[in-house]
């Protein structure tokens, strides 16, 4: 039966060229259209750590002074160097990880290849376990490693594929702003969008290349790239001067697995304040937050509103496009009310007719969801020439792709459905009569 | 024309009707909020700097190993960028006008004041209005006297002596007019922090701030008289003539070179690129709003054309009879324009509501401005063009049908 439909479906939509053209393409520039934004939001608010985001937490807590306080006022979304490592040496979580962003001078050993800087990380042992840092060679260093501000570095595939042409480089040296390290590990592909653990730096698209430990970074002066914000008289540090210590600018995480713990740690947290208040260091009263991974990001907006606000306007013009989809099908099968009361007289049921109707919109839906398809694929296509930092991820998921072919052919129902029905109410004498 | 009969007709036709009109209205919505952001747009992208853009070059360096005394390399550096022929003036910041990367501070009127006023930024610079060609309203210009170096001012902070302050300053206009209104900015003290003062010494036109996110505040920066020393936030600035930017940077790279070999060059471009860039996305979000626009009314054009096409063969007997009654051409292709013009009209009203709310749901979610109104009357105009546009090749061959159609029987 549905073969005879299909049939009779296509010869209906052959019957209309240009009609049919104008259905198929409205549906089709609808999908693509929203598509493309859609999949540019799916990817942009996707989880960067998906299983392990529930158990990664920011704390964060208020150092202030008591000057403007108000209440509701939220906490610093940084530490201060003194606080993160207080809490780092507390060890209260599973796991805990302090961590400020800078770039480093590499000065290769073949000549071939000029001085150059990257992007660097200063952390703590822990960073590469909490958030599954995938290891190519080697591994991280260790918390004694921390203390003892060992020369030590991590490093990723692309800086080794550079410096060591992809060999496994563990235990070779390596010169870092005058200083040598000693390559610990080598990093595989890794790539958590957006930047999560650390949002001043640009939220996608950034990649550290060189991790090494904090306590050592600090002790050379390697520089601080990142935001800072200051009360009294803390000023902000240039150069390889650090911020003061009325200062927040070094970014805290820690892994807490399960919900009982992460209750556990926000009552350390408002302990610990209380405890800096009564040594004199903390003005104000606890202030504190705990927010897991995917609440920090939402918290900080990450996804550019423009993304959002793309995704709306297509969203808008899809809409257009199925009214305009909806009506045309409506004047085409009221048209064609004749021939329908023909079949219905030689003894068709209503629920034939409406079966015939819709695979003829099911018919435009596909056509219209693989026009669509090449559309978002353009689309996407050309997000990802703009020079947008996010512009390199928007590429089409299976997901996303199987949500434009389920969008597409329930568009198309929905707009058969209605006008199906109306011509499937005609009655047949009536119209066979005045015919 | 008698409307009347129209309308009976079109109450035949509701649903279609309905669905028109909806089509028409989120059109009508979608096409004034959307000009309305374009607008917006544009108005961002041209949001003035205060700088002599065509004649400005940026040029960042980063040193491999830290010079043994930054602020001597500095001074070296800008010596040496100043003997560059073309060159007219060279100076050195911390950040430019929609740089990104910013430095900015919280103002106060008093040391001890809760709440800080506003937030400006503050460029720490040498020879900035030169290089920038800002503007100088009042006041006096910086002098080799009120610079002094990074360190000695952290160190003042950091101890709290509060030793070296007050510092001059020279303040944007908007900064100086939000600070105080109706008085003489010259002379006034403003704090960054309970022992760092500034006296005001001159005001200049405009200066934008790196990171301009709200038209309201981009104007409220203040210049501080700092010598950084030669590290890699620090941008040197040149200005020279605009058919001369390329060549001055190629030099301005291989002079800093030569300078220190171990060293190396992160950033060299014009202020041209530096604003090109920072406004990309604003260009690319107008030009999709306006593809969108495009898209939009091409469909429903579309959707016009389709369904007066229909009904025009649909009622071509009834044209016939009418024809053949009397009626002449141009009554037939009068009532398909008056017909269109109605439901057009319906929908306008129904989408001027609608645009209205959706400007309403836009400032709640994007911190957006309301809607003029004056929007509403361009989006009506362009829907009726449309309409009219796409509904004529319809009603012409609506008037083309002979009067002999009335009397064959099918």
């Amino acid at each position: 039966m549905f073969a005879y439909y299909l049939d009779l479906a296509l010869h209906s939509l052959k019957r209309n060229k240009i009609l049919t053209a104008l259905m198929v393409v409205a549906i089709a520039v609808g999908i693509g259209a929203s598509m493309t934004t859609f999949t540019v939001l799916h990817v942009l608010s996707g989880d960067p750590l998906p299983g392990k985001s529930g158990k990664l937490y920011y704390p964060q807590i208020d150092p202030q002074d008591a000057r403007g306080m108000m209440p509701g006022t939220l906490p610093p979304e940084q530490v201060t160097l003194i606080d993160g490592m207080n809490l780092l040496r507390a060890k209260r979580a599973d796991r805990q990880a302090l961590m400020f962003g800078g770039a480093v001078p590499i000065r290769p050993d073949s000549s071939a290849l000029d001085p150059f800087y990257v992007e660097a990380r200063y952390t703590s042992a822990d960073f590469f376990a909490m958030f599954d840092a995938p290891f190519l060679y080697g591994h991280g260093w260790t918390g004694a490693d921390d203390e003892a501000r060992a020369r030590d570095v991590v490093i990723t595939r692309k800086l080794d594929d550079k410096l060591f042409n992809g060999a496994d480089s563990v235990g070779h040296t390596m010169q870092i702003g005058g200083n040598t390290f000693r390559i610990v590990g080598v990093l595989d592909d890794w790539r958590p969008n957006p930047h999560f653990y650390d949002l001043n730096t640009g939220s996608y698209n950034y990649f550290e290349q060189v991790f090494l430990p904090l306590q050592t970074a600090l002790e050379l002066h390697f520089e601080h790239n990142g935001s800072n914000d200051c009360w009294g008289n803390g000023t902000g540090g240039a150069g390889g001067i650090y911020p003061s210590a009325s200062c927040v600018w070094l970014q805290f995480w820690v892994e807490l697995d399960n919900p009982a713990k992460a209750a556990a740690y926000q009552q350390f947290l408002v302990h610990y304040s209380e405890e800096q208040k009564a040594l004199g260091r903390f003005q104000r009263a606890p202030n504190v937050r705990l927010d897991n991974l995917m609440q920090w990001l939402d918290y900080n907006g990450v996804v550019p509103s423009d993304v959002r606000l793309q995704a709306w306007l297509a969203f808008g013009f899809l809409l257009v496009c199925m009214l305009n989809t909806v009506g045309l099908m409506l004047a085409k099968f009221l048209r064609r009310s004749g021939e329908l009361s023909v079949r219905r007289a030689l003894g068709a049921s209503r629920r034939a007719l409406f079966a015939q109707l819709l695979t003829e919109s099911g018919v435009i839906g596909i056509a219209g969801g693989a026009g669509g398809l090449l559309l978002a694929l353009l689309g996407l296509w050309m997000v990802r020439h703009r020079p947008s930092d996010y512009a390199a991820l928007a590429h089409l998921d299976p997901a996303m792709l199987l949500v434009t072919f389920a969008l597409a052919l329930g568009a198309s129902l929905l707009a058969g459905m209605l006008p199906a029905w109306r011509a499937c109410n005609v009655a047949p004498a009536l119209q066979l009569k005045s015919n | 024309m008698d409307i009347l009969p129209i309308l009976a007709t079109l109450r035949r036709h509701k649903i279609i009707i309905w669905l028109l009109m909806l089509e028409i209205a989120l059109s009508c919505a979608i096409v004034c909020n959307g000009v309305y952001l374009i607008v917006q747009r544009i108005h961002r992208m041209e949001m003035p700097s205060g700088l002599a853009e065509h004649e400005l070059v940026q040029i960042q360096q980063a040193p491999i190993t830290l010079p043994p005394d930054r602020y001597a390399r500095a001074k070296e550096d800008l010596a040496a960028l100043q003997q560059i022929p073309g060159v007219e003036a060279v100076g050195m910041t911390n950040q430019v006008p929609f740089g990104g990367s910013s430095s900015n501070g919280n103002v106060m009127l008093g040391p001890t004041q809760p709440h800080p006023t506003l937030n400006a930024a503050t460029y720490f610079s040498e020879n900035l209005l030169p290089a920038f060609g800002l503007r100088l309203v009042s006041g006096r210009a910086l002098g080799s006297d009120d610079y002094v170096n990074a360190d000695t001012v952290l160190k003042s902070l950091a101890d709290g002596s509060g030793k070296g302050f007050p510092m001059p300053t020279i303040i944007s206009q908007a900064l100086a007019t939000r600070l105080w209104p109706q008085q003489n900015p010259l002379g006034k003290l403003l704090w960054l922090a309970p022992k760092a003062n500034f006296r005001v010494v001159g005001v200049v036109a405009t200066l934008a701030r790196a990171n301009a996110y709200h038209t309201a505040t981009a104007q409220y920066s203040m210049i501080i008289p700092l010598h950084m020393g030669a590290d890699k936030d620090q941008s040197y600035l040149i200005r020279t003539r605009p058919d001369e930017r390329q060549r001055v940077l190629a030099a301005a790279a291989a002079v800093l070179k030569r300078a220190d070999p171990a060293r190396v060059i992160t950033h060299a471009r014009t202020y041209d690129e530096i604003r090109s860039d920072y406004f990309q996305d604003d260009r690319a979000m107008a030009g999709m709003l306006v593809s969108v626009i495009v898209a939009v009314l091409l469909v429903t054009g579309l959707g016009i054309v389709g369904l007066a096409s229909f009904w025009v063969a649909q009622r071509r007997k009834q044209i016939g009879i009418r024809r053949a009654l009397g009626a002449t051409r141009s009554d037939i292709l009068h009532y398909f324009q008056t017909e269109n013009f109605l439901i057009v009209t319906f929908g306008i009203v129904l989408g001027m509501a609608l645009a209205y709310g959706l400007s309403l749901w836009l400032m709640a979610h994007y911190e957006l401005p309301r809607l003029p109104l004056s929007y509403l009357p361009a989006g009506a105009i362009a829907l009726w063009l449309i309409g009219q546009m796409a509904v004529l090749g319809p009603a012409l061959r609506a008037a083309a049908v002979p009067p002999v159609v009335a009397t064959r029987s099918v």
